[in-house]
């Protein structure tokens, strides 16, 4: 094909932009991606999903009725970490185990009394529920820190100082509170700027293939850079809304701290818009087609976003293969990005590579875009 | 600036071949011209190519070979001077008529300045201006045309590229259209009509006349009428054995096509062979024979060697319908409220066994509301109504179990093949397995389906598809058949094969009611009722209602479409004065 | 019943005959299977761990060296001060690092606890947790070799035995819970599609008109999504075992009822929002509205017991919540069948209300 005869023109990309406005507030489907999606996602990250385990339900078997086994028994009630089911024996609490009600059992033996008194106390015995890995590490460490703690102060009161040699002394920065969701909640603007960026892109520009405007748009002097302009530029005002709704209810709802600037979040969210919008408009042009659109922009954008963008689960433990393949996810670079910004501040030095990375991928997928946004029915 | 110009011609192509994939080529050598102020009609059955050769007009598709010449250049570079109006319109139907306006408006380079007058023109010109602020997606089918037609020329174009105006749109509407157009040639613009009705051919002043991706005729229409004039003849006096009439001319060998046309049957006779008299034909003393004026579809019809022969090898095998007294189809003061909205009111007409039953009307008139409560698609809010004996309300099921159903769009399934379709709708009727089988095996053989059998259906070509529907719906032998604009779009040959089954089928007891704006399809209607605005406004034979549309208009010799515009506009007409009053 | 048999061929070949049913059929199993099994996990491996050693005496040699030969940590990034380790941190070169003091030989030398210092990337508060736990465990059994062994004795501890899954394999996790994943996405995708589709081609008039039932044409649309989601579920049952080495210790007999009534609930879901919906497109939108709380909120994806209180009673109302612990007991728990029946009441109540609305809705939705 030559080259469009007509010049890029301000007007006409305007009368599109109004034109594609008014689709987004009227079609329903467009509302639904843009607006309830988005608080949808942002909710279910915000209250569902969390991976701190507080009062996780374990059954504790005291087979000891001495003064020691006791004070243990009561320290396990007392903790924040676990809400307590008593019990004489293991067997009664088994069907618990099995129907996933109880998470892990403390058994503190029957000589356990005695061998606090030989200052030789056997070990209690932690039993978990292996079928969920993750909640199973957790019970097992807190159920031995809490007996640890209790060692200590039952020793000490007998003046007897058995505080560890090696003491770790861990502190968390940028999250000292170890709020799981304060990583959550910035990653899951990630998914949304995908939904609108990559997804709802797709759509609306296939829709164009499918009701045959694209037909009629041709058919005037608008040029290819004027149409994808105007897709763009809506979506990308429309992303950038939803994603400072989400840093909003982030801040304010979910008491997430925000410690860098606010121009560094736009700049992180600019670049990851790149990539998330040319994909969107590369998937439209080469499927033409409202349906296939949509589940290709689910699988190659929705889902590599939350699966390998180490948003919940860290790259560095998954195998090779994946985790080279991680690296051509946009959405790895913007997790850490995000992350960083919200908790640690404008690390530059760190976001400003992960920005390269993005924009990398945003050119290569505008330049697929282009080539495959013909100005032809052919 | 426009390049030297042919003072005849505003676009013309020549040698234009394009094919999609491998197989016959979509456009196989075509050529035509645009002359300035002329209708030029782009006319032949669906899949012929006219839409191909359209999108390479107007730059959309560039051609295998050949040129394109607009106003002295490449498309490409005249896209200010064409107005194009795609199939579906180019609407967006989340805007409203004036913003679909505003759009194209400034994507043409329209100045702010002139489009308040520009847009008040093209409102009266359309007479859309009151509904400037509805959503276009909320339009009936004609306004969505004559939106589509403002919005390509908001900048006047010199060349005006029309892809299939007439399509779904009823015959006022369709007249109107024309009429805009009339106006526009006047202005000077070379306009280039596509259509598959042959009727609207006659009006274009050069038609291209496409099959197949070929280019079967070129020139102005009476060149094709003129070849088969005096060979036409109108044969009346028999009139309760019309069909019986038809199909035993269609039988002899010197009558190469014919149709019915309400009590008359007209017939096509071959070139060289003298038109046979009354004796000849042996349809009885009665008979009347007398030249009609030829049409383009005459012509047309025998370039391609004449239409299908009389007998019905579906009819011959179909079982006997048993007489009986009751009326096959019944509706009794059908009415359908959609909320405030009445689509429907007070449909009263009955169908006795054996008939064609036509039901005529502007769309969103409330036709097809009527169509959809008789078969069960929609329960009536008022009324009632039987399917061969079984009452709509309490016996649903075994009136549809009674009733062969083919719709206007292709409605079988796409994906499945031919023969899956085939075994899908006669388990769905319940035929028991071997019947089933024999009954499959009859229709392969009638339909000549047996090479296509492991096609998918929605591959076949459209006559194909045709018969696939008329096959699925007539398989398990329904008393009753309904019909939704059977035949829009089909190439007139295929038409007169679907419409010789089905007069077979009715000598043998079957029962019609079709739906359609289809002037031709409503002449071989027995009866027909004219719904407009939710009421029938009329009803009776069409020689009837083309009788009261002569005394109302005095019109003489009105065709269907004159009655039909007629009676709508008397009905008008009485309207207003009720108001009024 | 011939009626029902010809509906149920012809969507079955509707679904393995359409090239964008096949598309939602092949594809999200495949992903599914490959991308959740091996990318989901909340293991923590290969970490890379910095290292500020301002004593380096022998007791931190020992306690650097345990470290490494941990298989949890790769690599160990030695700094030469704070600075540079806390710009290693901020940049996410390293996970964690660790901060020995000058004093930390001399003081074990002496006999007078040390303390290790550890600073942690809290932006990945999951991972630093486990990673905390790492470190604890190696510094604390070093400390404790130091002490005489009276004292060790006195220290008390603890022993760990993990039931159903003894080295906490996370495919042992993954691989049961895809079960309930795979056949609720593939039940809601084909489903949701299928009054959809016949809508958006046109064929839904041609459907109604002939005298199919409504339930006919429910059942119909029912099976094949039933029998796809019972294949989905039988191939996971066998691949599970042989590919991935996690145990089926239960019954297979109690498997198959469930995955059953599991499917119903789907499939009443999914029939719902296609009876809703009037095009595909719409449908797929509302396919995904409902799978991702659907997953969510199963206790796949975290814990339940996490989850605030209230949010934990609209788990009730989830059916992959029970299915989930179905799947998981039969996998791992040889589950009797007196704890499947407990989950699969609520099932049946689920499924009931589920394929009711949409008959319902379907009913409703004809005009």
């Amino acid at each position: 094909m030559k080259l469009p005869r007509v010049r890029f023109s301000g007007r006409r990309l305007l009368a599109l932009v109004v034109k594609e406005f008014w689709q987004i507030v009227r079609d329903p489907s467009t509302f639904l991606i843009a607006f309830v999606l988005p608080m949808i996602l942002l909710f279910l990250f915000g209250f569902a999903i969390s991976l701190d385990s507080y009062g996780t339900r374990v059954g504790l078997v005291v087979q000891d009725s001495s003064a020691p086994a006791m004070r243990l028994a009561q320290a396990y009630q007392h903790s924040p970490y676990f809400e307590v089911t008593t019990s004489r024996s293991v067997e009664p609490l088994r069907k618990g185990m099995i129907d996933g009600d109880l998470r892990g059992i403390i058994v503190i033996p029957a000589d356990f009394g005695d061998g606090v008194a030989r200052m030789q106390p056997p070990p209690i015995q932690i039993i978990t529920d292996g079928s969920q890995p993750n909640t199973a590490q957790f019970v097992a460490a807190h159920a031995e820190g809490v007996r640890s703690q209790w060692a200590t102060i039952e020793n000490a009161e007998r003046g007897v100082s058995i505080s560890a040699p090696v003491d770790v002394s861990a502190r968390f920065w940028f999250n000292p509170e170890l709020n799981s969701r304060y990583f959550l909640v910035p990653g899951s603007i990630a998914n949304v700027m995908t939904m609108i960026g990559t997804l709802l892109t797709a759509m609306v520009v296939a829709r164009e293939w499918e009701r045959g405007t694209m037909e009629a748009m041709m058919a005037t002097p608008i040029s290819m850079g004027e149409f994808i302009a105007s897709k763009l530029l809506p979506y990308f005002v429309l992303a950038q809304f939803s994603m400072t709704m989400c840093a909003l209810a982030s801040v304010f709802v979910f008491g997430v701290p925000f410690r860098g600037s606010v121009l560094t979040l736009f700049a992180i969210s600019t670049a990851f818009l790149m990539p998330a919008l040319g994909l969107g408009l590369f998937i439209s042009a080469a499927t033409k087609n409202q349906f296939v659109a949509s589940q290709l922009a689910l699988i190659t954008a929705f889902l590599p976003t939350i699966m390998l963008s180490g948003f919940v689960f860290e790259i560095q433990s998954m195998p090779v293969p994946i985790q080279l393949l991680t690296h051509v996810v946009p959405a790895r670079y913007l997790i850490p990005a995000l992350e960083t910004v919200f908790l640690a501040g404008d690390q530059w030095g760190l976001i400003l590579p992960n920005i390269g990375m993005m924009l990398l991928f945003g050119a290569i997928f505008f330049f697929l875009a282009f080539r495959f946004t013909k100005r032809s029915l052919d | 600036m426009a390049g030297p110009v042919a003072p005849d011609s505003v676009a013309s192509a020549v040698g234009i071949t394009k094919a999609f994939g491998p197989g016959l080529p979509a456009l196989d050598s075509v050529g035509i011209t645009i002359r300035p102020g002329k209708v030029t009609g782009l006319v032949g059955p669906d899949g012929a190519g006219k839409t191909t050769l359209i999108r390479i007009l107007a730059g959309l598709m560039s051609a295998d070979a050949g040129t394109v010449t607009i106003l002295g250049g490449a498309p490409s570079e005249r896209l200010d001077d064409i107005g194009y109006m795609p199939q579906r319109f180019g609407l967006y139907e989340d805007l409203t008529v004036r913003e679909n306006l505003t759009l194209y408006a400034q994507l043409r380079g329209l100045p702010g300045e002139e489009h308040e007058a520009v847009f008040g023109r093209l409102y009266q010109f359309t007479d859309l201006g009151r509904f400037q602020d509805r959503l276009s997606g909320k339009l009936s089918g004609g306004m969505k045309q004559k939106l589509g037609l403002a919005c390509a020329l908001v900048r006047t174009p010199r060349v005006l590229l029309l892809d299939e105006p007439g399509v779904g749109v009823d015959p006022i509407s369709r007249r109107e259209l024309w009429a805009m157009v009339g106006e526009l040639t006047e202005q000077g613009i070379g306009v280039l009509w596509s259509t598959a009705y042959l009727d609207e051919a006659e009006l274009c002043d050069d038609v291209y006349l496409l099959s197949e991706g070929k280019q079967v005729f070129t020139g102005p229409p009476a060149d094709l009428t003129r070849r088969v004039d005096g060979r036409v003849i109108r044969v009346t006096g028999f009139a309760d054995r019309r069909r019986m009439a038809l199909t035993e001319a269609l039988d002899r060998s010197d009558v190469i096509d014919g149709t019915i046309q309400g009590r008359a049957v007209r017939l096509l006779i071959g070139p060289g062979v003298p038109i046979p008299d009354a004796e000849a034909l042996g349809m009885g003393s009665d008979t009347l024979i007398e030249p009609a004026h030829p049409r383009f579809e005459d012509g047309f019809i025998e370039r391609l060697g004449g239409g299908p022969k009389g007998t019905s090898a579906l009819a011959t095998s179909y079982r006997e319908i048993p007489p009986n007294d009751e009326p096959a189809i019944e509706a009794q003061g059908l009415t359908k409220h959609f909320g405030d909205f009445v689509a429907a009111g007070d449909i009263r007409f009955t169908v006795p066994r054996g008939e064609i039953f036509g039901l005529l009307g502007p769309n969103g008139a409330g036709k097809s509301t009527t169509f959809k409560m008789l078969c069960g698609l929609l329960t009536p809010s008022e009324g009632t109504g039987s399917v061969a004996g079984h009452d709509l309300r309490h016996a649903a099921a075994s009136a549809r179990a009674s009733l062969g159903y083919m719709a206007q769009k292709f409605s079988l399934y796409g994906d499945l093949s031919v023969a899956q379709n085939l075994d899908f709708f006669a388990g769905a009727y319940n035929l028991p397995r071997a019947r089933a089988r024999q009954a499959i095996e009859r229709m392969v053989e009638i339909f000549d389906l047996g090479d296509r059998l492991s096609v998918n259906a929605g591959t076949l070509p459209l006559g194909f598809k045709q018969r696939l529907a008329l096959a699925c719906a007539v398989m398990h032998e329904p008393p009753v058949l309904f019909l939704d604009e059977p035949t829009s779009g089909v190439d007139p040959v295929m038409r007169r094969e679907f419409w010789m089954h089905i007069n077979g089928l009715v000598q043998k007891g079957v029962t019609v009611l079709v739906t359609t704006h289809f002037m031709d399809e409503a002449e071989y209607c027995d009866r027909v009722t004219l719904i407009y605005r939710a009421e029938q406004i009329a009803t009776g034979t069409p020689d009837a209602l083309k009788a009261q549309a002569g005394a109302l208009g005095q019109i003489e010799d009105p065709t269907m479409e004159d009655a039909f515009i007629a009676l709508i506009e008397e009905q008008d007409r009485r309207h207003t004065q009720g108001e009024a009053a | 019943m011939q009626r029902i048999w010809a509906m149920i061929v012809k969507e079955m070949w509707a679904v393995l005959r359409d090239p964008k049913a096949r598309l939602v059929l092949v594809a999200p199993p495949l992903i599914q299977l490959f991308i959740f099994a091996y990318a989901t996990t909340l293991d923590v491996k290969h970490v890379d761990i910095g290292l500020l050693d301002r004593s380096s005496g022998a007791h931190s040699s020992e306690l650097v060296s345990r470290i490494a030969g941990s298989p949890y940590f790769r690599h160990i990034v030695p700094f030469e001060n704070f600075g540079q380790l806390r710009k290693a941190i901020d940049l996410q070169k390293v996970h964690a690092a660790l901060v020995i003091d000058e004093d930390f030989d001399a003081r074990l030398a002496r006999g007078e606890p040390a303390t290790l210092g550890l600073v942690l990337d809290g932006r990945r508060s999951n991972a630093s947790q486990i990673v905390n736990g790492y470190v604890s465990r190696i510094a604390g059994e070093m400390g404790l070799e130091l002490l005489p062994p009276r004292m060790q004795a006195a220290a008390g501890g603890s022993t760990v035995t993990n039931w159903f899954n003894p080295t906490l394999s996370y495919f042992w996790f993954t691989l049961p819970s895809l079960v309930a994943l795979i056949t609720s996405v593939s039940g809601l995708a084909v489903t949701s599609q299928s009054v959809a589709r016949e809508r958006e081609l046109g064929t839904f008039d041609q459907l109604m008109v002939s005298p199919l039932r409504v339930h006919e044409i429910l059942i119909g649309k029912m099976v094949p999504p039933l029998i796809i989601g019972m294949l989905n579920g039988s191939i996971y049952l066998i691949v599970a075992p042989v590919f991935f080495g996690v145990p089926f210790t239960g019954s297979v007999l109690l498997f198959f009822p469930a995955l059953f009534m599991y499917m119903l609930t789907v499939i009443g879901i999914g029939m719902f929002i296609s009876a809703l919906s009037q095009t595909q497109q719409q449908a797929f939108l509302g396919m995904f509205l409902a799978a991702v709380p659907l997953i969510i909120l199963s206790g796949y994806a975290t814990p339940i017991d996490n989850m605030p209180g209230w949010l934990q009673i609209v788990t009730y109302a989830d059916p992959a919540r029970y299915f989930i612990v179905i799947v998981q007991g039969l996998f791992l728990k040889a589950m009797p069948a007196s704890v499947v029946f407990s989950q699969l009441w609520p099932l049946f109540v689920i499924a009931c209300i589920t394929l009711s609305a949409a008959a319902w809705l379907f009913r409703a939705r004809m005009e």
